[in-house]
């Protein structure tokens, strides 16, 4: 893997001396047609007669509720004629070029194929994704890298993705979504987890998904608000899952990344779960180590959106709570909820951790 | 400063002006009054001229709701915080968050041409109307 040297920039974070890394960029197609070149004819041709069918309670297989701005995204990130973030030109000018960012860690969300019902079609179309991310954008921006997008409710298919991207220093990291259909510590996930050591990529849970399930314990909520929120409580069901099934005692060297689920929760899990530990042992008889201990190894997160006490020194504890070394800046970019990385984050954080959430802790978690 | 003329900016339009020192300003015609604010939103900085004009959706109680002072509103385009473009007081928290508002007012060229104000970009002509912000 290139190691970077980071850039001077004007418009960079002047903390940003290790360089300035964001681990949350949504590309997206400028239409359905750029992934023909990428499927079967059969699959193509499901795709044009049945669409895409993600396993999603009301909507089609549409996001549930309407997200605060059209396209979940800026109003000043529409390109000429297109749709945020379909644009390698655009993008460069308004997000890579203007923040002076070294490397943009890509996420693609929709249209991915993840959590399509069609366990084969959301195989080819994550494929097809991770095809595309080479030709549009990987190829032509030495700047980004890509997530192998993989078919998580199918774990044998996902696999064998992971294991087809193994060693291309395009791709930073395994794509899953932080609503699945079982908790992701399910032993029929880890293939998953397992190609992903072999290959030495982190595992990525990135807020959304297609669970099937209501995304709240008392089912579907009123407001997009509500579910915005949820995206942490998402993360919490994967935290404990992942830790209590054994998966980090199965995989010392899995490494999770958390994104867009904020963070201040996670040391309140890690909390808990270590007080029920102590009397629950003989249940959980495989858990060597105390689960905090397990989530501060394994678990990084990500700054957007970062919680925001009202008093600055909560913000350091929260911080500490979580590990200094274990947060990595994300500008979610093109999406409403943006983070400017000269704004983002609060002015009580020290200069040198600033160094380390824009660039040192990344660059020491994938390699870059 | 001129902004521009009046014809520039019909009723329910606005204009990105520069007032120096990479300072801008964005003036919007609300149904034939002019009202200028800092371009730059206090949150995390987004262009407010990118934003859309909308109004107060108020709710007594749940269940309740009515728009009120429809395009009296300008939300930005990043994060949707919305400002009150006759104070650019913010929705949200009025009283602590602000956006700064400089005063806007009509002038006919024939009065301008003498100064003191500055036009930089355009000619100012007697026989029009411009928009001027006291910035």
């Amino acid at each position: 893997m290139n190691v970077i040297q980071p850039i001077q920039h004007p418009g960079k974070p002047a903390a940003a001396t290790l360089g300035l890394v964001d681990v949350d960029i949504h590309p997206r197609a400028k239409s359905i047609d750029e992934f023909r070149p990428f499927l079967s004819a059969r699959w193509w041709e499901h795709l044009t007669t049945w669409g895409m069918r993600q396993r999603h309670g009301y909507t089609g297989g549409q996001p549930p509720f309407p997200k605060a701005q059209p396209m979940a995204s800026r109003r000043d990130a529409w390109p000429p004629g297109g749709t945020p973030c379909s644009d390698l030109e655009f993008m460069r000018f308004q997000l890579l070029d203007n923040y002076g960012i070294d490397v943009g860690v890509l996420n693609p969300l929709q249209p991915s194929g993840q959590g399509d019902r069609n366990n084969g079609f959301s195989a080819a179309m994550a494929h097809a994704t991770n095809e595309w991310q080479l030709e549009a954008w990987l190829r032509k921006e030495p700047r980004l890298r890509g997530s192998v997008v993989v078919p998580y409710e199918d774990s044998a298919a996902s696999a064998a993705e992971i294991r087809a991207r193994a060693g291309d220093p395009n791709f930073a990291q395994v794509l899953m979504m932080s609503r699945t259909a079982e908790p992701a510590g399910n032993p029929r996930y880890w293939p998953i987890y397992e190609a992903a050591v072999e290959a030495g990529l982190p595992v990525a849970f990135h807020a959304f998904g297609y669970s099937g399930w209501a995304m709240t314990n008392g089912g579907w909520p009123s407001f997009y608000i509500e579910e915005v929120s949820e995206h942490a409580t998402s993360c919490q069901n994967q935290v404990i899952s992942l830790v209590v099934e054994g998966v980090f005692e199965r995989f010392p060297g899995l490494k999770v990344v958390l994104i867009e689920c904020g963070f201040a929760w996670m040391p309140s899990v890690a909390w808990r779960l270590d007080g029920h530990w102590k009397h629950l042992k003989s249940e959980v008889p495989h858990l060597t180590r105390a689960p905090s201990e397990q989530i501060r190894d394994h678990i990084w997160v990500s700054t957007q959106p970062m919680e925001e006490p009202e008093r600055g020194a909560h913000v350091l504890d929260i911080c500490e709570w979580s590990g200094w070394d274990h947060i990595l800046f994300a500008t979610d970019y093109p999406h409403w909820d943006f983070d400017d990385p000269r704004e983002a984050l609060p002015g009580i954080i020290p200069a040198e951790r600033r160094r380390d959430i824009f660039g040192g802790n990344a660059r020491k978690l994938y390699g870059f | 400063m001129i902004a521009g003329p009046v014809a520039e900016i019909p009723p329910g339009g606005r204009k990105l002006v520069e007032a120096g020192e990479g300072r801008r300003i964005v003036v919007f015609n609300l149904d034939g009054e002019f009202y200028a604010l800092a371009n730059r939103c206090p949150h995390q900085g987004g262009s407010l001229c990118d934003g859309i004009r909308t109004g107060h959706v108020t709710a007594p109680e749940p269940g309740i709701y009515s728009y009120e002072r429809r395009g009296e509103m300008i939300r930005c385009p990043w994060h949707s915080w919305e400002f009150d473009i006759r104070t650019g007081k913010s929705w949200f928290d009025p009283r602590r968050v602000q956006v700064r508002q400089f005063p806007a007012h009509v002038e006919k060229g024939s009065a301008l041409v003498e100064g003191p104000y500055r036009a930089e970009t355009f000619p100012v002509r007697v026989e029009d109307d411009y928009v001027v912000v006291e910035a």
